[in-house]
């Protein structure tokens, strides 16, 4: 059990990292990885929503969904919205520096569709709670990770002589494909011999 | 902030507003659901009969059998969808042998295949893949490499499938696809560990009753087994989808 | 006010001017993730333009009855309702390609295109113009995810739609179809459009001064 319990976390962070090699969660991945501080609270403040929205899904999943499977995506992404929502008025009353820096992209976690995939994959996974747990803490990682990356090397960027059609999103685009590239060599971690 | 009065008034427009869209929206779903409900099940029939027929040359009726921890029971009698494998009889009724799907670990991500198992368990009858997200023109030569895909039909089970770099010559030799080594393995390891599982559930053969049963032409019950019709997480490889 | 020529620029400025992938820099996870063919990205595109069309004329015809406070949340299950139907659908009709994308076509209720549209446009219009408007940004977003599909299936296998266009002799460039393919292709791409934009701009600069020297 445990080992495929690091299998689930090694492959969510590195091997099949949510933006790297699924392209989930790009809004904020562009748009906010400007600053590596920033970043890395954004990634902080997803993790936690996914962990929360992966122990929703899980009592979702087994009390709630079994009599309706149908109406799946609509509870998903209603609990996230709420969550979010929730996450929003806790940060906001308890680190308001905090809440003033992450400023818009708060409540553009609910459109990050990195945690609604999370939900997605956890259910046609079939994960258990503690699977659930896992792999929602890795993705998140693994959120954070790329952002951080991305923040790094674009603050590192700002000091160099950038081509003028090149500057901002386009060689982010670059940058991440470089990046992705690099991941791709996780590949092949576990799979057993 | 308004006044007591009129706040109230106003947070119940809220509620009500929310209240209803709610409702209509389910009402929405459940309808669309009902009315695209037998063309979906058609299609995962239609898409697990054409696996199973695959890997069991010459059947063509299959029933659903699912381990309820002493035996294989019937589809119908409600066993976790999981650990279920698929009869196949030929026109004349004769068991052909058993589809088993069967999922693990590839190179890049999952993979998930079904093979069929003769009655008595001793050789492998065919190999289809249904979902992998290995890499185009490496590893997704696992399915579709036909060399590769034919070896596993009429391989020795026991003791164990063995991969073979070069040319096995043994009954229970796969040779490994060149450049594709780890999918390769995986389909092996994939296949071994569920034969191993399933071998000794197996009834012994003549012990299995044909086409009897009752159960009409068209396929299992209601269920189709999520893990072997579900959609993959996200765009990969389906070998069927573009061929 | 809301006469033919405004529909049709509403309906026009999503395709090239405003096109919400290349402009706007919007929906980005689908464009990249179903993109390894240009059939995908069609249905993909298709499935989309459906869901904002039916969500902006819905929202826009209820936009006097619903609450500001709880816009989001409504706009939210309008669009998520619509997905569903159009998963339903699509499941029903397209197997094969609904398989290829399963979770990709769950997603569209969180492409910020959709709750973009909403917000900016049909929260605040008649209901044909917001159609209009919606029907132009779905149009440039099908045509990006052609575009970029298109290029990343010929580069990669060599193929279009399923039809060999290279010769047999060519060595596919698979990393194209593959995760950082996407993101190369895009980047290169938006590279294009800014120094088309740029291009532009300058000409109508030299129109704009050559009219004033001509006075």
């Amino acid at each position: 059990m445990s080992s495929e319990l690091v299998s689930i976390f090694v492959g969510a962070l590195l091997i099949n990292n949510f933006t790297l090699a699924y392209f989930l969660g790009l809004c904020p991945f562009f748009g906010v990885s400007g600053r590596l501080e920033t970043a890395f609270r954004l990634g902080v403040a997803n993790t936690f929503v996914m962990v929360i929205t992966s122990l929703a899904t899980w009592a979702l999943n087994t009390y709630v969904l079994v009599k309706a499977p149908y109406l799946s995506l609509i509870a998903y992404i209603l609990v996230i919205a709420s969550t979010v929502q929730f996450v929003e008025m806790v940060i906001k009353k308890t680190l308001p520096a905090l809440f003033r820096a992450l400023g818009i992209y708060l409540p553009l976690i609910t459109t990050n569709c990195a945690i609604l995939a999370l939900a997605l994959f956890q259910t046609s996974r079939g994960y258990g709670l503690i699977e659930g747990l896992v792999f929602s803490v890795a993705s998140g990682l693994g959120l954070m990770l790329a952002l951080v990356l991305m923040a790094g090397i674009r603050e590192e960027a700002e000091l160099s002589d950038v081509p003028r059609l090149l500057r901002g999103t386009a060689m982010s685009f670059l940058i991440a494909g470089i990046l992705s590239l690099a991941f791709m060599g996780f590949a092949g971690l576990f799979s057993g011999s | 902030m308004s006044d007591g009065a009129s706040a109230g008034g106003e947070s119940l427009r809220l509620v009500a507003t929310l209240t209803v869209a709610g409702l209509v929206s389910g009402l929405a779903i459940v309808l669309a659901y009902r009315w695209t409900l037998p063309a979906i099940r058609a299609h995962q029939a239609a898409a697990l009969e054409r696996a199973v027929f695959e890997v069991l040359p010459g059947a063509e009726r299959m029933e659903r059998r699912v381990w309820d921890g002493s035996g294989l029971a019937g589809a119908g009698a409600g066993g976790e969808a999981g650990e279920s494998v698929f009869a196949g009889y030929a026109a004349d009724g004769a068991l052909v042998g058993w589809a088993v799907p069967a999922a693990g670990a590839g190179f890049q991500d999952t993979i998930k295949l079904i093979f069929g198992l003769e009655p008595s368990g001793a050789r492998t009858l065919g190999m289809t893949v249904l979902e992998s997200r290995e890499t185009p023109g490496l590893g997704d030569k696992i399915y579709k490499d036909p060399k590769f895909v034919g070896e596993f039909r009429g391989l020795a089970v026991a003791p164990e499938i063995k991969l073979i770099k070069g040319h096995g010559e043994a009954p229970n030799e796969v040779d490994a696809i060149t450049g594709a080594t780890i999918s390769s393995k995986a389909v092996v390891r994939i296949v071994n560990q569920a034969a191993a599982l399933w071998r000794p559930r197996l009834p012994a053969p003549g012990a299995e009753p044909s086409a009897a049963a009752g159960t009409a032409a068209a396929a299992p019950a209601e269920q189709v087994p999520p893990d072997v019709e579900r959609g993959g997480p996200v765009p990969g490889g389906k070998p069927g989808g573009r061929s | 006010m809301a006469g033919p020529g405004r529909f049709r620029a509403e309906l026009v400025k999503g395709i090239v001017a405003e096109n919400p992938t290349f402009v706007q820099v919007l929906g980005m996870c689908p464009a990249l993730a179903v993109t390894n063919s240009g059939l995908n990205g069609v249905v993909m595109g298709l499935a989309t333009t459906f869901v904002l069309v039916m969500s902006s004329l819905m929202i826009s015809a209820l936009r006097k009855l619903i609450p500001s406070q709880v816009r989001i949340s409504t706009y939210i299950v309008v669009i998520a309702t619509f997905v569903t139907v159009a998963d339903f659908t699509l499941q029903a009709t397209m197997p094969a390609a609904h398989h290829e994308m399963a979770a990709f076509i769950a997603l569209i209720v969180v492409n910020c295109i959709i709750l973009g549209r909403a917000e900016a446009f049909a929260s605040r219009n008649p209901v044909g113009l917001s159609v209009a408007d919606a029907l132009g940004m779905g149009t440039g977003f099908t045509l990006a995810l052609i575009l970029i599909g298109g290029i990343r299936e010929v580069l990669g296998s060599g193929a279009l739609f399923g039809f060999r266009v290279l010769g047999a002799s060519f060595e596919p460039w698979v990393v194209m179809v593959l995760p950082p393919g996407g993101f190369l292709v895009l980047g290169a791409l938006l590279l294009v459009f800014a120094k088309v934009a740029e291009l532009r701009q300058r000409a109508a600069a030299r129109a704009a001064a050559a009219q004033e020297a001509g006075r």
